[in-house]
């Protein structure tokens, strides 16, 4: 569910696959892409961490990666098609790999696997998500600081719980400031759709709000920000090449250190089984440089990074209204990862129905 | 508070696109053919305006430049079923396929570069009237060439003698080979027409929508050209009409949803697509409609027999 492309386009996305020449002592290591790596975007980030890994173990392993896979049959067509080709371990990076992933790994025991945002494990499947909330957290904060209208703007893709609990999140941070902030939620129901996205910003800007932030994947939304001149924060990447006066900062997310740490396990013959959700402190979050705002909330921003990474920070803490008003987490009770991962429900002060 | 020119212009923004893909695609269509490969000649455009402007520093050579990679890639297109007469649904297929790789290719030392914004026109004075003034005297050049095509091929069909031979060619090319017209040369201008105005769309997303590349950025908008062209029935009015009602359902739909209103917003993304569903069908199931403009020969490869 990571990305969603039109039907027809699903029917023609060709899959390239890039093997580089094969040699017996190296760990082959496979990668399924959802879409390009040139999306700069979610794709971009997975494959800068492949390429970190490359760089990092050198001639010890050997990466392979194939790019526009649909969640369809075809994943697990082209997971069995890796693993057969001698992959020692396959990332696979997108929501809807998880059945076919684990499907391959019964028939290739030998194989391991590491499934991105799922929930479904295996003696040889281990699943490894990021808490980019805590990111948002982050940013809900600095939008409440700097907003002139007291009302940002979500662009949404899909209303799952990964997306819901990032609105939350940065209702929570924004609120923690400003206890009146408004939020306003467009879903354009697509993960990659510049245009959409940039129409849904123009919109969210026309109805009063000043600070623009998005859970898709495009540069669209940013652009509009920089040329209407309101504030907007990047997403997955660094995007402030493409509003240099509107970007306040970018919540970039860094697989880079997991698929090392991984593959070395791997080589070392210690790699198990588990889950991995990650944040700030793992560094799988990173927060891009604090720009185009004044000096105090760049250091309060700082300073709420700096308590989430230590432990101190948890953005799911009590006391927390739903928007019907009632009690979903008592004060300085901390939510529970299941309703975390599941969560469902809109935080109070949302300008939305789900 | 509603603030209708932001509204109206967001609709433009986000309907000129369709609109120059399918003005093409209708006079293609029109001569008897069936380019499928509007998706990959529209991203064609897109990375070749993009590149051109961004080397160029000029947002003009890009326009020029992504005429020239859609057309590239429709006379390809022609050559395959017109000279060679391959089956048009498959290589139109083929040619978005090949489109969307190849532009990936070509992009990829172009990603994540801010763009070079093709700048809106603006007369004085008048762009600055309430209401109507940005509306209609500053837009963006391409809307008005937009508009310019819609009108010149409506006239061009209906009122002139290349609009009769089009039209002949595309009815029963069997006829129009018998008079002695050369059914192919007609298709090949047609179709690099097409690619023409797909190459423009491209560019309208690449420098005038969002400026950037990234791949795979016309998410499926030649594939809703193309059921424009069939909702239009053929006609340009009616393609005009279609594109902006297409661009206006979609975003009142996320108008809808910023100001609460309290409708899924799966439902509201999936209006547009609902409401071009029910405007086939209420074209099919009337006669008149659906027939006579439908070109009897279209998809049919042509074979002159010597």
């Amino acid at each position: 569910m990571r990305k969603f492309f039109g039907v027809a386009a699903a029917v023609l996305m060709a899959s390239a696959v890039s093997v580089s020449v094969m040699a017996d002592d190296k760990l082959k290591v496979g990668f399924i892409y959802i879409g390009p790596p040139g999306d700069h975007g979610w794709t971009y980030q997975h494959d800068q961490g492949r390429i970190a890994l490359a760089e990092s173990l050198g001639d010890k392993v050997e990466t392979v990666y194939v790019e526009n896979v649909p969640e369809s049959q075809d994943a697990e067509r082209t997971i069995t098609r890796l693993a057969r080709q001698g992959a020692g371990l396959i990332f696979t990076t997108s929501f809807g790999y998880m059945e076919p992933t684990i499907k391959v790994a019964e028939k290739f025991p030998e194989v391991k696997f590491e499934h991105a945002t799922g929930y479904m494990q295996a003696d040889n499947v281990s699943t490894y998500s990021a808490r980019f909330y805590e990111g948002r957290y982050v940013i809900g904060q600095i939008a409440a600081k700097m907003s002139k209208t007291g009302t940002a703007g979500y662009i949404g893709s899909f209303p799952i719980p990964e997306v819901v609990r990032g609105i939350n999140s940065f209702l929570l941070g924004a609120q923690s400031v400003n206890p009146d902030f408004k939020l306003k939620v467009v879903w354009v129901n697509s993960w990659f759709d510049p245009g959409k996205e940039a129409d849904a910003a123009k919109v969210l800007i026309s109805q009063g709000a000043d600070v623009i932030t998005q859970h898709t994947d495009s540069t669209g939304p940013v652009q509009v920000a920089e040329e209407q001149g309101v504030y907007a924060f990047g997403q997955a990447s660094d995007m402030s090449a493409f509003a240099p006066k509107a970007l306040l900062t970018s919540i970039v997310n860094n697989w880079g250190d997991y698929y090392i740490e991984r593959t070395q396990a791997v080589l070392d013959g210690t790699w198990e089984s588990g889950d991995t959700f990650g944040g700030m402190s793992a560094n799988m979050v990173n927060m891009a440089d604090f720009v185009n705002m004044p000096a105090d909330v760049a250091a309060m921003a700082e300073e709420t990074t700096a308590a989430i990474t230590s432990g101190d920070l948890h953005p799911f803490t009590g006391p927390i209204y739903k928007q019907d008003g009632s009690l979903a987490v008592g004060a300085g009770e901390v939510l529970d990862i299941g309703t975390m991962l599941g969560m469902n429900w809109y935080v109070k002060g949302v300008d939305d129905q789900l | 508070m509603i603030d209708y020119e932001a509204i109206m212009l967001t609709i433009i923004t986000a309907s000129t696109p369709l609109l120059l893909a399918a003005i093409g695609e209708l006079v293609v269509e029109r001569s008897g053919v069936l380019n499928l490969g509007l998706e990959g000649m529209m991203v064609m455009g897109a990375v070749a305006g993009f590149a051109m402007a961004q080397v160029t520093g000029s947002a003009w050579l890009g326009v020029l430049m992504a005429m020239f990679a859609g057309v590239a890639m429709s006379l390809l297109f022609a050559f395959l079923t017109q000279t060679l007469v391959t089956n048009q649904v498959a290589t139109g297929l083929s040619i978005t396929l090949l489109g969307l790789g190849l532009s990936g290719l070509i992009g990829s030392g172009f990603v994540g570069m801010p763009g070079v914004k093709l700048e809106s026109v603006s007369i004085p004075v008048l762009s600055d009237l309430p209401y109507v003034g940005t509306l209609v005297f500053g837009q963006d050049p391409l809307v008005y060439i937009s508009i310019i095509l819609v009108i010149g091929v409506s006239y061009m069909l209906k009122r002139t003698r290349m609009g009769l031979i089009i039209r002949a060619v595309g009815q029963n090319h069997n006829s129009a080979h018998a008079l002695g017209y050369s059914v192919i040369k007609v298709r090949y201008a047609c179709i690099a027409f097409g690619g023409m105005t797909s190459g423009l769309a491209g560019a309208y997303l690449s420098l005038v929508y969002t400026p950037q590349w990234i791949e795979n950025m016309t998410a499926g908008r030649g594939w809703i050209a193309l059921a424009l062209v069939v909702f239009s029935t053929w006609l340009p009015g009616r393609l005009a009409a279609g594109a902006y009602l297409f661009g206006g359902v979609w975003i009142l739909g996320l108008y809808a949803q910023g100001m609460g209103v309290p409708i899924p917003s799966q439902l509201l993304s999936s209006l547009p697509y609902v409401a071009t569903i029910i405007a086939l069908i209420l074209i099919s199931t009337n006669r008149r409609l659906s027939v006579i403009n439908t070109p009897a020969s279209l998809g049919q490869g042509f074979v002159p027999d010597r």
